[in-house]
């Protein structure tokens, strides 16, 4: 199993590896940090395969699934996750819930709160939203996405395929293309790959590039082709269907004849290019199905990821409630 | 009966500064300087504080009479965005005398039917019952034949028209300005262009009628570039800012504070130092609070789903004294853009110490140290962007028509 060569070596072990209460963003992490979570993780992916004696040290503790967007995969990744720890899942669907009534936010937060949950994992399609519910409540709070600004356990679960598949982040070349105006998924992982040191490329048509994206430290594209010259990583993003018929981009057929990630175009990076996609993916758009099945594809391997990942957030968010030698 | 307000440092915009005394009678000023003082006047000692006009603020969004009198504003330009909007004689007229005698509210009337910018709104009916200028209040009309004919009808009438400068297209949805805090937080955001691509047109619209425009909130480099040129040519156009967007640039957005979320939005950093230079060389006429309070009903929310505005009425004058104190401005001239240009803006002959003018007047501590504290606001909501910024200046007493309030 890899370790992480960033935890600094003067870092006592316990808490102090890890002192957030909440896991918001990747925004204000230390790469140590980022990377510790990457090492938790890996021991869940062993455990998850091996089907290893279950261990259940959630057990007792109540975990709340509030989705206030739509989401299959996540939400049944963190469910998933928390089950396999022993922890009560409860999830909240927004389409069944009072905030369809005119709730506030901040109302259904303290409803939450009241409930006496030991953690809160949330999906908001408002960006800072999950912030202001961290701020209002008691137990840790995990984001599954806000709007367009973070998806932490996205960018993470990211960070370890490549890690596990390239052997390495730091130096390696990744291209994320797609929708980047609108991803919360490519400002996580822009986050988190230039903090452990990738060379990140961003590749969009101008109208789904936002502004000031370099100040990012990374270097925009809209040229794919160009992009992709000597790519480790090509990192597909979703084009939600809404965007695709002439208000940003002019029809699915344009958007493929210029960032459709075809294999005749994955001839460009290098050789053992990895190919990601956060899914749900629009086969024959921006990915063709002869590259998604590519022996390079990683895309299960990332679903797979996903559940450690979360599995590791959940276990060390909720260690000093749990009164874990050296957390509390 | 006169009244005498003694030993005060008398600041006007026309006269400067200088030591002395105030009288007044009937409501009006009679003298100023090293006058001597009628036996029979009843006298105030100023112990040499300042006296300066009081406040005009030309656009707020709501009347709040608590904040206005500790923010030393005795006349408010009030927004025709209303509930309901500023659009009919008696709703203006309601509007115009509920102030008084403490508060004079001036109405700028809706310059289109319910603020919609499809048909004139009956400007001289509204001027008729105590409108002072017309407006498009918060929003833009996008369509350039209907502006063109506000601009050409608000001339026959002699009002300006107070507009909101942002291509609509542009802003559609966006709630901050496009650059690297709103990309890192991920907000929906519109360039910076958007206000000069409004301004750009409205000026030559303006230009074209001979009407007089005032451009509400202008906030960036190549606005101020516009109106520079604009007013070199003979334009008759006018422009204000709040000491928000002097002040404070979009970082003040970071971590989702909602009391940042203001309509048009903070701007770079350069935007910023370029508003501060056209305020030092007279390209702002004026200095407005935009005083929009809004409770935490609308404002502890996501931040685009929270509502833009800021709380501004009582921090107007210690914020707008960092311009003194800067070496910005000079204090008289500081009451140009306080009280004697939004005064103008509405056709009103007040704003100066001058002989023969209202005695509305504003006693403050150019000194006097505080801490901004939204939770101690007079104001009907506490959303302030400046929470617990040390400030200088502070309201002592104020007078409307030589009456204290």
């Amino acid at each position: 199993m890899q370790r992480s060569d960033h935890r600094p070596a003067t870092l006592i072990e316990g808490g102090a590896v890890f002192p957030h209460r909440h896991l918001t963003g990747i925004d204000g992490l230390q790469p140590h940090e980022i990377a510790f979570l990457l090492d938790e993780a890996e021991t869940w992916v062993e455990a998850n395969r091996t089907h290893a004696t279950p261990d259940k040290r959630l057990a007792g503790l109540t975990q709340i699934n509030a989705f206030f967007e739509n989401s299959t995969r996540t939400l049944l990744s963190f469910e998933i996750a928390g089950k396999r720890l022993g922890a009560d899942v409860v999830n909240m669907h927004a389409a069944q819930s009072s905030v369809k009534k005119g709730e506030t936010l901040i109302d259904t937060a303290m409803t939450l709160n009241a409930m006496r949950a030991d953690v809160i994992v949330i999906r908001h399609m408002a960006s800072g939203a999950v912030r202001l519910i961290a701020d209002k409540v008691d137990c840790p709070v995990l984001n599954a996405g806000d709007g367009r600004h973070e998806h932490p356990t996205q960018a993470l679960l990211d960070a370890l395929t490549i890690r596990r598949r390239r052997g390495s982040i730091a130096g390696q070349r990744v291209v994320i293309c797609g929708d980047v105006l609108h991803s919360r998924v490519a400002r996580s992982n822009i986050l988190a790959l230039t903090a452990l040191a990738a060379e990140v490329r961003v590749c969009a048509p101008s109208t789904l590039m936002p502004a000031a994206i370099h100040k990012m430290g990374v270097t925009p594209f809209t040229d794919f082709d160009a992009a992709l010259e000597g790519a480790d990583v090509v990192m597909m993003l979703r084009l939600q269907n809404e965007r695709m018929d002439g208000a940003y981009v002019p029809s699915t057929r344009e958007y493929r004849m210029r960032y459709g990630l075809t294999l005749e175009r994955l001839a460009r990076a290098a050789p053992d290019a990895l190919v990601m996609h956060p899914g749900p993916m629009n086969r024959g758009v921006e990915i063709d199905s002869a590259v998604a099945d590519h022996a390079r594809s990683a895309i299960t391997e990332q679903v797979e990821m996903g559940v450690a990942v979360r599995m590791a957030c959940l276990d060390v968010l909720t260690r000093r409630a749990r009164g874990v030698e050296g957390w509390a | 009966m006169i009244l005498a307000l003694t030993n005060a440092t008398l600041v006007c915009p026309i006269g400067g500064i200088t030591k002395g005394n105030l009288l007044i009678r009937d409501g009006v000023v009679v003298a100023t300087g090293l006058v001597e003082i009628p036996a029979d006047a009843q006298t105030i000692d100023c112990a040499g504080k300042t006296l300066a006009p009081g406040i005009v603020d030309l656009g707020v969004a709501k009347i709040d009479r608590a904040a206005f009198r500790a923010g030393g504003i005795v006349r408010v330009g009030l927004m025709p965005d209303q509930s309901p909007v500023l659009d009919d004689p008696g709703i203006v007229q309601r509007a115009a005398l509920i102030g008084k005698p403490d508060l004079w509210i001036h109405p700028i009337a809706a310059a289109t039917q319910a603020l919609a910018g499809h048909d004139l709104a009956e400007m001289a009916v509204c001027l008729s019952a105590g409108a002072r200028a017309v407006g498009t209040g918060k929003g833009w009309i996008a369509d350039s034949g209907v502006m063109h004919r506000v601009l050409a009808y608000a001339r026959d009438l002699d009002i300006a028209v107070v507009t909101h400068a942002e291509d609509g297209g542009l802003t559609a949805g966006a709630v901050a300005t496009a650059g690297e805090t709103a990309t890192r937080l991920g907000l929906p955001a519109a360039p910076a262009i958007a206000e000069a691509l409004a301004i750009a047109r409205d000026l030559m619209l303006a230009e074209d009628t001979g009407a007089r425009l005032h451009i509400r909130q202008v906030t960036t480099a190549a606005s101020f570039d516009l109106i520079r040129a604009a007013k070199r040519r003979g334009v008759a156009v006018t422009c204000g800012i709040t000491p928000a967007h002097l002040h404070l640039s979009d970082i003040a957005v970071s971590d989702f504070r909602s009391f940042a979320h203001l309509s048009p939005p903070l701007r770079s950093e350069s935007d910023r130092q370029a508003a501060l230079a056209a305020v030092a060389d007279g390209t702002i006429d004026v200095i407005c609070s935009a005083h929009d309070p809004r409770g935490p009903e609308e404002k502890r929310l996501p931040f685009a789903d929270s509502s833009a505005g800021m709380a501004g009425a009582e921090t107007l004058l210690p914020l707008a004294l960092m311009l003194v104190r800067d070496e910005r401005v000079t204090l008289s001239r500081l009451f140009a853009l306080l009280s004697r240009n939004p005064a103008a803006v509405l056709g009103l002959d007040t704003g100066t110490l001058e002989v023969g003018k209202p005695a509305d007047l504003l006693l403050f501590d150019d000194q006097a140290p505080w801490q901004i504290t939204g939770d101690a606001f007079a104001a009907s909501a506490n959303n302030t962007p400046f929470d617990g910024l040390p400030v200088q200046g502070k309201v002592l007493r104020v007078w409307k028509g030589g009456r204290e309030i």
